[in-house]
């Protein structure tokens, strides 16, 4: 099973990042986690400072702006 | 080349819908859709090119950039980044406790955060194609102009007490910096995805500056603005300053009020401090900055900001 993070202080873009990653691991029939990271410091903590940003177990995957639907598919294949 | 959206309006206004050359409504009609076709086009081509070069100037880069330089190099390297990186304002608050992390000083972290919303290559464009390249270039060298002084002033005041105790204890994780791809097709693939992602986010502002624009153009008497807003009248270029605010838009979406004020007559200097205070000075922006400065500190950067417009719009006013 996958974590996912989504990393934002709550604008709607970042709930929007979290919604589609949910929609695509459905589509996709993959097990997913997916948690929002709102504090400021454990957002920072994993280097990024433009968000929504996705880490994908661990590892930052994306920064700045909504992900691409076929990029969402590449971290959940 | 730009003739084309010149003919298009034409004929719609006075073909397709018949109305009558110089009147009020085919003025403001001609004015609507001349701009919104060719500010849309633009935006979208603009956008795709520079997205395609750009690719990935991440404010995590303008970090690793900026830190460690001498003040002479980081405070215009600040500007001059902050133009051309793009970021949502939900991001100014990591990106503020990411660069003070980074040990780059309040001032120069204030200078980007001022000329990023002001100064972007797409406004830059739209500017100098509709109104032309001198506007496009003094804006520009004002904007980072302001940018400097304003973090200039903020260093010199030395205003770190005003910056909430939280931020200086956040550590920062060294998380691996995304690698930009290079491949053509990726590199495409983030140029459409900007022109989604941006286009998506300043519509609304660019159809409401372009309506705004054309009821200014059509509606308003030639000589409203000429008999009000002169360099000879002191309170002009501070009552443009004072509207911007309220008026918050993005860079892009003013350009049309400018281009219908400009040809109604108001000077220069007053339309720059109008265009600046309408880019820079928001209040949902100041509202997000208040979780990382105090009340105090965000008194103190609007006022620079205020300061420093009303100055480049007097300082305009009296050169040209």
């Amino acid at each position: 099973m996958k974590v996912i993070k989504v990393l934002g202080s709550g604008c709607k873009k970042c709930n929007q990042t979290a919604e589609m990653i949910e929609q695509k691991a459905q589509d996709l029939g993959v097990d997913i986690t997916i948690e929002k990271v709102t504090d400021m410091q454990d957002i920072l903590s994993y280097g990024v400072m433009s968000t929504p940003g996705v880490v994908v177990d661990e590892h930052v995957v994306h920064t700045g702006g909504l992900p691409t639907m076929a990029s969402i598919g590449d971290w959940l294949a | 080349m730009l003739d084309i959206f010149t003919k298009l309006a034409n004929l719609i206004t006075y073909e397709l819908l018949g109305l009558t050359k110089d009147t009020r409504l085919a003025e403001a009609i001609h004015f609507f859709i001349e701009d919104i076709t060719k500010i849309f086009a633009l935006l979208t081509v603009v956008i795709f090119m520079i997205g395609f070069c750009r690719s990935m100037l991440t404010p995590e880069r303008v970090r690793t950039i900026v830190s460690n330089k001498p003040r002479f190099i980081s405070y215009p390297m600040a500007v001059g980044l902050g133009a051309v990186t793009p970021f949502c304002s939900c991001s100014s608050v990591p990106l503020f406790i990411g660069f003070l992390e980074a040990g780059i000083p309040l001032g120069v972290t204030t200078a980007f955060l001022i000329a990023s919303p002001m100064i972007n290559e797409v406004a830059i464009i739209v500017l100098a194609t509709t109104i032309g390249w001198k506007l496009a270039f003094l804006y520009v060298a004002a904007g980072l102009f302001v940018g400097i002084i304003g973090g200039l002033l903020i260093e010199y005041l030395k205003l770190e007490k005003w910056v909430e105790e939280y931020v200086w204890k956040i550590r920062m994780g060294k998380g691996p910096l995304q690698k930009a791809s290079q491949s053509i097709s990726a590199r495409l693939t983030f140029a459409k995805e900007q022109v989604r992602e941006i286009v998506g986010r300043i519509w609304k502002y660019v159809i409401a500056g372009v309506a705004l624009g054309a009821l200014l153009h059509g509606f308003v008497p030639q000589d409203f603005f000429a008999t009000y807003a002169t360099k000879s009248n002191p309170f002009a270029v501070p009552i443009a300053v004072l509207s911007g605010i309220p008026l918050y838009s993005n860079a892009t979406g003013v350009i049309p009020v400018v281009e219908a004020l400009m040809g109604k007559g108001v000077p220069i200097g007053t339309l720059l401090a109008l265009m600046m205070s309408v880019a820079a000075i928001s209040l949902p922006e100041m509202i997000i900055l208040r979780k990382v400065l105090k009340p105090q500190m965000i008194a103190t950067f609007t006022a620079i900001l205020f300061i420093s417009f009303v100055g480049v719009g007097y300082l305009f006013n009296a050169l040209i």
